[in-house]
């Protein structure tokens, strides 16, 4: 018996956890996500690059709904994306969301920022919420900014708050969204550095960016998109040292060169 | 100098009018907020009404408006608003057209400070679970309010003054008292006087009182 569940339990740690299939969708003539397939497993780090206007974010965002899509299904461990209302609020909430100008929300405290979602959604009481973000903000370094605003934080610090935001509701899957595209470059590191950490614990990532050494050194799979398509998709060694596709070629030599 | 004061009650006539405005202004922000959410609101039948209702009404007159909750309301479909008191009923009936009508104006001042919340605030709110009252209620209603203080206070200092026009169906406040003074006395220009500063010190303090609020409350960005 005990056999059998721990064998049970393997199968829900190795399944996949984000299913999109044959996703399609238009910005007015614009054809941003064309066909798109893509599986990523629990505990995989996924890391999407490509150049401007190739649909990454737009994929990024299509998976917590905050994008409709025009046709094909995203499921997220297994059950479809409902359409608005209940059912995807409490879907999102198992989505954690980091954006690239961070969005913390500006007339509340860092702390409460932190535990807002977990008292309003979770439903948690407000003791253990606190004790929950006081953890939580220690672990990526904020813990002493807990009372100030957001506007009194530097870009790097917000974004790590904003990480935080994300990881109190427990979610099963981290979505970045060009985290440090907004950071002055003295501030990317102290952001990805969390990002290895969260990577490093086992947390199911996708990630948006630009950071090359990031999707060298955490990602476990690098998807390549251009033009609304996913061009190509390997290992990160791999694609950095022998990209197959011309057109990731191109991409590579224009950014790594200089 | 001020002996045509004596034998009237003119700090209760401006009771009255502080009673009038205090009411109106609370029940006017509450369904002026109603029609912000409804005119932001995913729903398009609440859509549609909000726009329709802030079109209307903002461009009715407001004596129009008074006189017909008076000669309309009560005399014709017989709304006596709980009372068969002809004060209390007047008063009562000039409340709920200060309300009607002031909404639509707090309506537009707070739509377009939910126009001054980045849009990625309502998306964060969304991103951790919170359903779209939530959001609207928690935060970006919070943060469209700081922003509109300034547009609201104007909205408020319009309201005190336009309770006058409650003299249109006899409620005793202080233009209708102004009116029987000067009918009754002879220093019609002093009482004028006695009564624009009478307004002055309602609205003067308001208007800086919320000019400070609204400089404390700012969101930083």
């Amino acid at each position: 018996m005990t056999e059998v569940s721990v064998a049970k339990e393997d199968v829900a740690a190795t399944g996949e956890l984000v299913v999109l299939k044959n996703v399609n969708k238009h910005f007015g003539a614009l054809h941003v996500l064309q066909d798109i397939d893509l599986t990523i497993a629990r505990g995989e780090v996924v890391v999407v690059i490509g150049p401007s206007g190739s649909g990454k974010s737009t994929l990024c965002r299509t998976i917590n709904r905050l994008e409709t899509i025009d046709s094909g299904t995203i499921a997220i461990d297994g059950k479809p994306l409902p359409a608005e209302g209940k059912a995807l609020a409490k879907l999102r909430a198992d989505v954690g969301m980091v954006f690239q100008s961070f969005n913390l929300f500006a007339h509340k405290t860092v702390l409460e920022n932190v535990m807002l979602g977990q008292i309003k959604v979770r439903k948690t009481d407000k003791k253990k919420a606190e004790e929950k973000a006081r953890s939580l903000l220690d672990r990526v370094g904020v813990g002493s900014q807990a009372e100030k605003y957001p506007a009194q934080l530097s870009g790097g610090q917000q974004q790590r708050v904003a990480i935080a935001r994300a990881l109190a509701m427990d979610p099963k899957v981290m979505l970045f969204d060009e985290p440090t595209s907004a950071l002055d470059p003295e501030m990317i590191n102290e952001v990805l550095e969390v990002m290895q950490q969260l990577a490093r614990d086992g947390m199911t990532m996708i990630v948006v960016t630009h950071e090359m050494g990031f999707a060298r050194s955490a990602a476990n799979r690098v998807v390549f998109m251009a033009d609304g398509k996913i061009v190509e998709e390997a290992v990160p060694d791999q694609f950095f040292s022998n990209p197959r596709s011309d057109r990731a070629k191109d991409f590579l030599s224009k950014i790594l060169h200089h | 100098m001020f002996d045509f004061l004596e034998g009237y009650d003119v700090l209760g006539a401006f009771w009255t009018t502080v009673q009038l405005t205090v009411i109106s202004a609370v029940g006017s922000l509450i369904w002026g907020t109603l029609l912000a959410a409804m005119r932001v609101s995913p729903v398009p039948l609440m859509r549609g009404f909000g726009t329709a209702y802030v079109n209307i009404v903002r461009n009715i007159p407001l004596t129009v408006i008074i006189v017909f909750t008076s000669l309309g309301l009560a005399d014709i479909f017989g709304v006596t608003m709980g009372s068969g008191d002809f004060d209390v009923r007047g008063f009562r009936l000039a409340v709920l057209g200060f309300v009607a009508y002031t909404a639509a104006f707090v309506c537009e001042a707070i739509r377009s400070g939910i126009n001054t919340v980045p849009v990625g605030q309502a998306e964060a709110a969304r991103a951790i679970g919170l359903s779209f009252s939530q959001t609207l209620r928690l935060i970006v209603l919070p943060q469209a309010f700081r922003s509109v203080i300034g547009p609201l206070a104007n909205v408020l200092i319009a309201l005190t003054k336009n309770t006058t026009v409650a003299a249109a169906i006899g409620v005793a406040e202080a233009a209708t008292l102004m009116k029987t003074m000067i009918e009754n006395e002879a220093q019609t220009l002093l009482i004028g006087v006695v009564f624009a500063l009478g307004f002055v010190v309602l609205t003067l303090p308001t208007g800086l009182f919320l000019g400070w609020l609204s400089k404390r409350l700012a969101v930083k960005r």
